[in-house]
């Protein structure tokens, strides 16, 4: 049998998952048990199908007619394929089990089955996408995936911020979906045809519309910077275990796609690999800096998936570079770099949403700044968000590190060591790099802190407790995810090698282990876990037991300390807003204080997203003010749209004959 | 194998005395006769043997933070090379392991502050993390200088470099990320005019802030933890500005005794003739030192 078959099962079983549930009533628990049943055996399918293709010698493929001009129902999985296939196989099955405690089925009957169809489907999706190998049918797949994410992200729609976070995603991914369209319509006609086989002969003009449409189209739905307006609210506002498999999975099909075009594109100009340097140091940077701003848990996390996404497309970038100018060694670092991280971020950005919902579901808020102490009542949640951000910070030993350093390495090989050439402005990345990791420390240490350490900032002690089996255990097996590839890094790089030969078309043997010497960092890791050991416990043998005493806080001798009075995220967040006020253009209203005993007083800072805030939303407002009588054309009646892009055609019909 | 032995006690040993020598020059400025060279030691050893007040607030966090610190300071001390001879533990890219240890450290022991509830600690925690977001790109563009004069990706032959490569066309740029190696050394390591490790108030502190609640051994841990990474630092910055070997082990020892000793004496000097600057002032200082490490990239790749 086809492994294709197996594959296209898992996108079936994954699709309807959610539709047994529809049939049984809205209380009912079972529907969603029998939907994170088909999600699990879809995935273990999908995952068995994704092994096949790796062991087989040749890439699985699959094509029939059907009935499209020019377009075939062409699905494949070589090692790109597979590699994103992984995250979209795990993180959304985990997902469902995490949902099945977090958004039951009798506390939500309102929206529980239409979320648990909208969930399946986006899975589905998603797994479609990563193999479909014709431009409609990739198209296809993208709007349902599309579609299907802005109803299990409106999950709540009853809620004015849900609708507009709603809207905005809309708006933006069919603005990409237009980019897209133009992308596969601009391929056909240079090519001929609606298959996505790499080897094709492009006019270099050609090849630069089509890099440009691909970087515009999927850079939206990737949540590049300036085109990332949507995904703040469209994160925080849906439910976390979407909100998880939006970031972790989601975000990376904007990156496969860039990542496909890039690869069944020709070599290209030179300019391709600094734009999209640029483009990720940016992301990263600009990403952080906004999440330190943040107060809302969610939208921090939001914000550093920009930042990640950034430093992926920093690696992309990096390996088209080398490969214009023939450098196959950072090719290898930096596409090796980027989609080790494509793995890491899906692992730890779905751990740190899956223990977000976990904190929300305690602390009934969002804001930060009301949590605190959260450590005592949610012990294990808080040792799992802990390694999820020493992984984003990119800190040894865990996984963020093996990525970046990979990255790092290639950023630092442009300069041209020894007797090589290079192109020393490549490696200014790796300041950005560095920036953007100083900046994740602040920005984790914040959320940490405020979250989790300290003492609660509310009176009203919240019953909180520590979620059950259900949502622990998908962050266990995360968390275990971070711990394994930080420490053990060789596990990836047979896929990766072979995802890198196939991006680069070239047959040779890769090694990532000749470029640079990734077992030591297992060495490393385990020499740092071995020497914290070894120290905590001398430090405890020595540490005789009478001797430890439970006091207060000292705070230079005050007695009697409240939660109120310790440092929130937002004043341990200041000092760095203000060295960024350039980019962030916080907002802060103080009243002033006036003789020797003033009034109470409030103080309120926000940090608004700049490109959404200051210049999408007034420039559509001001578009809505000043372009009234475009209205006329817009009645809200279907049927007069169809009738407009009947006109349209004729008019196209009857342009293109006259210009023949 | 000898070498690698004298390069661990030297780590091991050596740090705390650093710290009694910046003491007895600031003594010696001042006009005071100051306490013995080897105070530190004694301090460490008393500390030890303190018992630990535990805030009721604390998580397992708390003593973590010193912990992690230590373990990161030590490693990163074992990949750097000490004076003429070469680091215990080296291989492509450690450069990255060495500076991101620090990260390491930097996350723990903030959040350790952050655990114990007290603003204060809060204080010095933002601080910490604001300014480290400065002194970073800076030691990168150093490294990043470091790696092209040597042509190596590995810390041993980088530090090596100045010494063994040495050209007219690379002497700008090292004297320039020397300046800026030198303001990241103050600025980590928490010294006059960034940060004033003997004041006693806590609003204007940033190091001492944090680790106001640590007491007994963890403070001790703290204490020699930051003498190491005072050490560590120190034995970079030297091999950029005294790039100096003799290639006998019997002589190069001691030359980097003698200078190691000279840095901690010159930072003394430093402390006894400046003010610590305005809190909202060091954010241009950490920016002067990144402005003088990325000068000295470009001129180097121009």
């Amino acid at each position: 049998m086809n492994v294709m078959f197996l594959m296209l099962m898992a996108v079936v079983l994954l699709g309807l998952s959610g539709v047994p549930a529809c049939l049984l009533s809205a209380r009912s628990a079972v529907g969603q048990r029998v939907a994170a049943a088909l999600m699990l055996a879809g995935s273990l399918l999908g995952l068995a199908g994704v092994a096949a293709a790796l062991c087989a010698a040749e890439a699985p493929s699959l094509s029939w007619a059907w009935g499209f001009q020019q377009s075939r129902f062409a699905v494949a999985a070589d090692p790109i394929s597979a590699l994103f296939l992984l995250p979209v196989f795990i993180v959304p099955a985990l997902g469902s089990v995490y949902g099945l405690e977090y958004w039951k089925q009798a506390e939500h009957p309102a929206n529980g089955r239409r979320l648990g169809l909208a969930y399946g489907m986006l899975a589905g999706a998603m797994a479609l996408v990563v193999i479909a190998r014709d431009g409609v049918l990739f198209l296809i797949a993208w709007e349902v995936m599309a579609l299907a994410a802005y109803f299990a992200a409106t999950a709540e729609d009853d809620k004015p911020e849900v609708r507009r976070a709603g809207w905005i995603y809309l708006i933006a991914t069919h603005v990409g979906t237009l980019c897209l369209l133009a992308l596969f319509a601009r391929w056909r006609h240079a090519t001929g045809a609606f298959a996505l086989e790499a080897g094709q002969a492009l006019p270099a003009e050609a090849a630069t519309a089509l890099f440009l449409l691909a970087l515009i189209g999927f850079g939206f739905k990737a949540g590049l910077m300036p085109l990332h307006v949507w995904l703040p609210g469209a994160h925080a506002n849906a439910p976390s275990h979407v909100s998880a498999v939006m970031s972790g999975v989601m975000l990376k099909m904007g990156i496969y796609g860039i990542v496909r075009m890039t690869a069944l594109l020709p070599s290209g100009a030179a300019w391709w690999g600094p734009a999209l340097l640029t483009a990720g140091a940016v992301s990263s940077v600009a990403g952080i800096a906004f999440a330190i701003g943040q107060r809302d848990l969610k939208r921090i996390l939001a914000y550093s998936s920009i930042e990640n996404i950034g430093i992926i497309a920093m690696g992309l970038g990096l390996a088209l570079l080398g490969r214009s100018l023939g450098h196959a060694d950072w090719v290898l670092l930096g596409l090796g770099g980027a989609l080790l991280h494509v793995w890491n971020h899906s692992l730890f950005k779905s751990l740190l949403f899956f223990n977000a919902g976990a904190v929300i579901h305690a602390a009934h808020t969002r804001e930060i700044d009301q949590m605190g102490g959260l450590a005592k009542q949610l012990p294990r949640v808080m040792a799992l968000f802990a390694v999820g951000a020493v992984a984003i910070c990119a800190l040894p030993p865990l996984n963020g590190f093996a990525g970046e350093w990979l990255l790092y390495l290639g950023l630092f090989r442009t300069m041209g060591l020894g007797a090589e050439t290079g192109a020393p402005a490549a490696a200014l990345a790796a300041v950005a790099l560095a920036m953007t990791g100083a900046l994740a420390v602040a920005c984790f240490v914040k959320v940490l802190g405020t979250v989790f350490l300290g003492a609660p900032r509310r009176a009203e002690a919240p019953h909180a407790h520590e979620p059950g089996p259900a949502m622990l255990a998908p962050m266990l097996v995360l968390a275990c995810g971070c711990v394994g590839l930080g420490l053990f890094p060789l596990l990836a790089t047979p896929l990766l090698e072979a995802a890198v030969r196939t991006w680069s078309a070239r047959p040779g043997p890769m090694s990532v282990a000749a470029v640079v010497p990734l077992q030591t960092l297992t060495a490393a890791g385990l020499a740092l876990a071995g020497l914290v050991a070894v120290l905590a416990l001398v430090l405890k043998l020595t540490r005789r037991a009478g001797r430890v005493r439970a006091g207060l806080t000292w705070d230079c001798g005050y007695a009697r300390p409240t939660g109120r009075m310790q440092y929130t995220g937002s004043s341990l967040g200041d000092s760095l807003v203000n060295l960024t006020s350039f980019l962030l253009w916080p907002k802060k209203c103080r009243t002033a204080l006036r003789g020797y005993f003033p009034r109470p007083s409030a103080f309120k800072s926000l940090v608004p997203d700049t490109v959404l805030d200051r210049l999408v939303t007034p420039l559509f407002r001001a578009t809505g003010r000043h372009l009234p009588r475009l209205r006329v054309l817009q009645q809200g009646q279907t049927h007069v749209y169809v009738l407009y892009i009947l006109i349209v055609m004729i008019v196209l019909l009857i342009w293109g004959n006259v210009g023949s | 194998m000898i070498n690698i032995l004298l390069h661990i006690a030297v780590l091991l040993l050596l740090p705390p005395l650093l710290l009694g020598v910046i003491t007895k020059t600031k003594a010696w400025f001042g006009g005071r006769v100051g306490a013995p060279l080897l105070q530190p030691y004694y301090d460490l050893v008393k500390l030890m043997r303190r018992g630990l007040v535990l805030s009721t607030t604390t998580t397992w966090v708390f003593r973590a933070g010193p912990v992690v610190t230590l373990a990161t300071v030590l490693l990163a001390g074992l990949l750097i090379p000490i004076g003429g001879f070469d680091a215990p533990i080296a291989f492509t890219g450690d450069l990255i392991l060495f500076a991101y240890l620090f990260g390491l450290a930097r996350f723990f022991t903030t959040s350790a502050a952050l655990d114990t509830g007290s603003a204060f600690e809060g204080m010095g925690s933002a601080r910490e993390v604001t300014f480290a977001c400065l002194s970073e790109p800076a030691l990168f563009f150093a490294l990043m200088v470091l790696a092209k004069v040597s042509g190596s990706l590995t810390l041993t032959a980088m530090l090596h470099g100045p010494a063994n490569t040495f050209s007219a066309d690379v002497a700008a740029p090292l004297v320039l990320i020397s300046i800026g190696l030198f303001i990241v050394l103050l600025a980590e390591t928490c010294r006059l005019p960034v940060d004033d490790p003997t004041t006693h108030l806590e609003l204007t502190m940033i190091h001492e802030a944090m680790v106001l609640d640590h007491g007994g051994p963890l403070l001790s841990v703290i204490l020699y933890a930051a003498s190491i990474k005072l050490l560590v630092l120190g034995t970079v910055l030297l091999h950029v500005i005294a790039p100096f070997e003799f290639g006998k082990a019997w002589l190069d020892w001691p030359l980097y005794l003698v200078e190691i000793l000279g840095l901690a004496g010159i930072i003394g000097v430093l402390e006894s003739v400046m003010a610590r600057l305005q809190m909202r002032h060091v954010p241009y200082l950490l920016i002067g030192a990144l402005l003088f490490c990325g000068f000295g990239f470009i001129l180097l790749i121009r």
